[in-house]
């Protein structure tokens, strides 16, 4: 640029660039302080539960039963009865989602009734808890007279986990390009054999992901199992026809005893469902980054 | 089976079409296409983006099947027999009929399980079997000197033009008659899309080749006939303009519209 300012040729200096330079920084600056916030309230969430809760877990904790009118022992018996329902869960919802999941995804023409059916699983998910106990209790605890059981906590909860496990494997096999189809069938596949070799096995990972998530979520559910079969105090469940304890509805209750405070046991119960989610959910995450590495498409 | 597969491609792969049209939904696409496609030679369709190339390739292995609202009328025989008839499996004709894609797409799978899905899907099981089939076609493909000690290495791990020569020995390794290909080279760099024409060459002694292509100067380098398909406006399907030895179709086009083309005037 010479003093006299009749510029002859531009160069890229002269481009104004400021106005982006700090949309940018704001942009990192605001996605940056929310990302940290949301990493101290967790850390200060699961820190706080597991200061308060560390006193409390012991060998006997763990392995025995209420004693001393529920203000002493241990919560083997709820832990038992969330790992029942977990089973159970398992057990209806994984292979019935899983196969509407593959049903909408893959099979079904994109019709109405099948865009019906899609906004119906919406809704579902957005179904409030409570109402899926009191339907439970309905329909399956008396309509098809399971009463007060294991059982039907377990088909209640898996009503509440359907749509996450539907919706995460429609997700997953929608992840799958069209292009790995395309090469299947041109090879000389079928549609099942394409759905089995190929589409299913790569979108796995995914639908794990999503079942345990909604297991997860599940298992820490209290109002699906309030009115269909969870006890104040049971002993070990060892059959499913029988009313259970749960780690959820124990820490509810424990919490809620006017009378008799039991602030270790509700800290301690917090503590131990919350590393079993935990848990399950590291050991899901690690799984499937293992397995993701090689699929960038 | 496969040897008698074996036997079959190395003596016929022709293709007659007569009268084809399709159409997407209410609009067609492509109208009155006769032509057709002689064994053991490369035939390229070329034309303008959007003149239906693809389309009529797809109707080669029925992979149009697949996508709803498309209706294929005409006669499209293989081999003499109409391959859209009742009786067909269309299964078995893309066992025959084996197609290389765009963009290259191998299964997330090692090199040698990509090769080996076509032949376990028709049943081989044999290692030794599967293993001589699995080298024969990654040679055929001239991709086996590459990759021949990490077979099992997972094929994502290649680079594009590997991949898709690792597609090329996929489609070979069930044996085809026919190998349709859809712009193969079009995602790659120049010496990757020179050893895919190599292989192009190569294979054209033992199969019919049926390549659509963007590029006329491929065209031109590695096919024995060039069809030249045009949509001429909107409202019209797209339309076969010309057929013919692909020296003459470069020299001497007897159609204004091909030769307006070929020299760069649209398109």
């Amino acid at each position: 640029m010479t003093k006299a300012g009749k510029k002859t040729t531009i160069t890229f200096s002269d481009y104004n660039s400021k106005g982006a330079r700090r949309a940018e920084a704001i942009v990192r600056i605001f996605t940056a302080t929310c990302c940290v916030a949301v990493m101290v309230l967790v850390a200060f969430l699961l820190g706080y539960l597991f200061i308060r809760g560390v006193g409390s877990i012991s060998w006997s904790f763990i392995f025995d039963s209420p004693q001393d009118r529920m203000t002493g022992g241990g919560i083997w018996p709820a832990i038992v009865g969330t790992l029942w329902l977990i089973g159970l869960v398992s057990a209806f919802a994984m292979p019935v989602g899983i196969a509407t999941g593959i049903y909408l995804a893959e099979i079904a023409k994109q019709s109405r009734p099948v865009r019906m059916l899609r906004v119906a699983i919406a809704n579902m998910a957005g179904v409030p808890s409570v109402v899926y106990g009191l339907f439970g209790f309905a329909a399956f605890s008396l309509a098809f007279g399971l009463g007060k059981s294991l059982l039907a906590m377990g088909l209640t909860l898996a009503c509440v986990t359907l749509p996450v496990v539907i919706t995460a494997t429609e997700e997953a096999l929608r992840q799958i390009p069209t292009e790995q189809r395309q090469a299947a069938m041109a090879l000389g596949c079928t549609r099942a054999r394409t759905l089995g070799k190929i589409v299913l096995p790569t979108a796995l990972p995914g639908i794990i992901t999503g079942a345990i998530l909604g297991l997860s979520r599940a298992a820490g559910e209290t109002a699906p199992i309030l009115f269909t079969g969870v006890a104040f105090f049971a002993p070990v469940a060892t059959d499913i026809m029988q009313p259970s304890m749960a780690l959820p509805y124990h820490l509810y209750i424990m919490a809620t005893q006017p009378t008799t405070p039991a602030p270790h046991i509700v800290w301690g119960t917090a503590l131990v469902l919350t590393g079993m989610l935990s848990i399950t959910n590291a050991v899901i995450a690690t799984w499937r980054s293992h397995k993701r590495r090689k699929l960038q498409w | 089976m496969v040897t008698a597969q074996r036997q079959e491609s190395s003596q016929s792969g022709r293709f007659d079409i007569e009268n084809v049209s399709v159409s997407y939904g209410s609009e067609k696409a492509l109208q009155g296409v006769s032509f057709c496609i002689e064994p053991r030679r490369v035939t390229a369709l070329i034309g303008p983006s959007g003149c239906g190339k693809s389309t009529l390739l797809r109707c080669f292995n029925r992979m149009n099947d697949a996508i709803d609202n498309v209706e294929v009328e005409g006669l499209i025989a293989l081999n003499g027999e109409d391959i859209n008839a009742k009786a067909v499996d269309a299964v078995s004709l893309r066992m025959y009929v084996g197609q290389v894609f765009q963009r290259p797409n191998p299964f997330p799978l090692s090199i040698y399980d990509n090769v080996a899905f076509g032949p376990r899907t028709q049943g081989v099981r044999k290692r030794d079997e599967l293993d001589e089939i699995v080298i024969d076609s990654l040679k055929k493909a001239a991709l086996y000197e590459e990759v021949k000690n990490s077979m099992k290495k997972h094929a994502f791990e290649l680079s594009g033009g590997q991949q898709q020569r690792l597609c090329i020995a996929r489609a070979l390794a069930t044996r085809p008659g026919v190998l349709l290909m859809d712009e193969p080279c079009s995602a790659l760099d120049p010496i990757s899309t020179g050893m895919i024409e190599e292989t192009v060459q190569q294979l054209k002694e033992i199969m019919t080749i049926v390549m659509v292509t963007h590029n006329m100067q491929q065209a031109a380098r590695i096919s024995d006939t060039t069809a030249f398909l045009l949509r001429e406006s909107i409202e019209e399907p797209a339309e076969l303009i010309e057929i013919c030895d692909t020296n003459t179709m470069f020299t001497q086009p007897s159609d204004i519209r091909t030769e307006n083309y070929i020299t760069g005037r649209f398109g």
